[in-house]
């Protein structure tokens, strides 16, 4: 069976009371689980409270912190602060010179557009990049039914455009709800039958919402244990029982 | 021989305030599926509406099996009818209605 996750959950950590509700609709609508954006001065401590809230309800949460930089330079500064703290970076490009950075860098988990079709800067030459680093394009599906006709009409035709460069150079796509109201929760499924709108298959929707999340979660968890070393360097053993080399 | 069609029974759950009549509910989806696909499209979907059990906020709906996707994303692109927010949730799928509703009582 599949293990769905949704990545970009904008709840208020704030109200716990409201948080572990949201937490458990995300559980009723079976998400395994999932990334809520913090603000970067959150503390460690109430990172742990909120994964122990998740945990209650068997969702595993993930710690992510949206960046979005007006310059490449200050991408790099937050991301030299901010890398080793979240296990999922994401990047809110809104400028070419951010989404090139962001593309090529390898601490960056999801590179994400806004909706206006004009910002969106995915196109070859980022695919290119991405796709020699580890970023992910991530589309925040449930901004899609809030928009107006005609910005939504455009945002889907420039969807298709950006799933066919996605797939030419194989880069990785997230499907996401970007949601802060509950009402607009969906189930993976369904999140998954609304990438059909642009032309999307649905073996790759449905792996944008189990495999690929998880892969990321995966992989940086491993990133941010203390036997990490370098990328394919990890600590196996320590201590006395330790063969002497 | 003409092939045989292949159908799918939906059990949708309503999340709203209000619990509506069968009508607008059905009416809302259809709506969904014609703004999404066009007529064109919505008449491939074979859509029709099975029970409503309102006090459940339980709707059955019936589509065939190759435009199961296009129903699921028209469901899941409702988000208010009359202005009242709404959202609906498949529950369940299945091939036929004996099945389903076998599904919804086990769960239950």
């Amino acid at each position: 069976m599949k293990k769905f996750a949704d990545l970009n959950l904008c709840i208020q950590t704030e109200n716990l009371e409201q948080f572990e509700k949201t937490i458990e609709k995300a559980s009723w609508l079976g998400y395994k689980a999932i990334g809520v954006p913090l603000p970067p001065k959150i503390s460690k401590g109430k990172i742990m409270q909120l994964k122990e809230i998740a945990k209650k309800y068997n969702v595993d949460f993930a710690s992510r912190v949206n960046l979005t930089p007006i310059s490449a330079s200050e991408l790099l500064r937050n991301l030299r602060k901010l890398r080793r703290k979240f296990e999922i970076v994401a990047v809110k490009c809104n400028s070419k010179a951010v989404s090139r950075q962001a593309a090529k860098d390898r601490r960056v988990d999801l590179v994400y557009f806004p909706n206006e079709v004009k910002k969106r800067f995915f196109d070859e030459a980022e695919a290119e990049l991405a796709s020699h680093a580890l970023a992910a394009l991530e589309i925040e599906i449930m901004q899609i039914p809030t928009l107006p006709k005609v910005q939504r009409i455009r945002l889907l035709s420039r969807l298709r455009n950006e799933i066919e460069i996605a797939k030419k150079y194989n880069v990785p796509v997230v499907l996401s709800s970007g949601t802060s109201n509950p009402t607009l929760m969906r189930k993976p499924r369904e999140i998954a039958a609304l990438a059909i709108l642009f032309d999307m298959p649905i073996e790759m929707a449905l792996k944008a919402v189990s495999e690929t999340p998880f892969s990321i979660l995966k992989r940086n968890r491993e990133k941010l244990s203390p036997n990490f070393v370098a990328p394919g360097l990890k600590i196996v053993r320590r201590g006395k029982d330790c063969p002497n080399a | 021989m003409p092939k045989r069609i292949r159908r799918r029974y939906l059990a949708i759950k309503l999340e709203a305030e209000e619990a509506f009549d069968k009508k607008k509910l059905t009416n809302a989806i259809w709506e969904s599926v014609t703004k999404l696909f066009g007529e064109y499209g919505a008449s491939k979907t074979g859509l029709s509406a099975i029970e409503y059990r309102k006090e459940e906020k339980m709707l059955i709906l019936r589509c065939f099996h190759s435009s199961l996707n296009m129903v699921r994303a028209a469901i899941a692109f409702i988000t208010k009818i009359e202005e009242t927010p709404v959202a609906m949730h498949i529950i369940n799928v299945s091939g036929t209605l004996k099945a389903l509703r076998k599904n919804l009582k086990n769960e239950n």
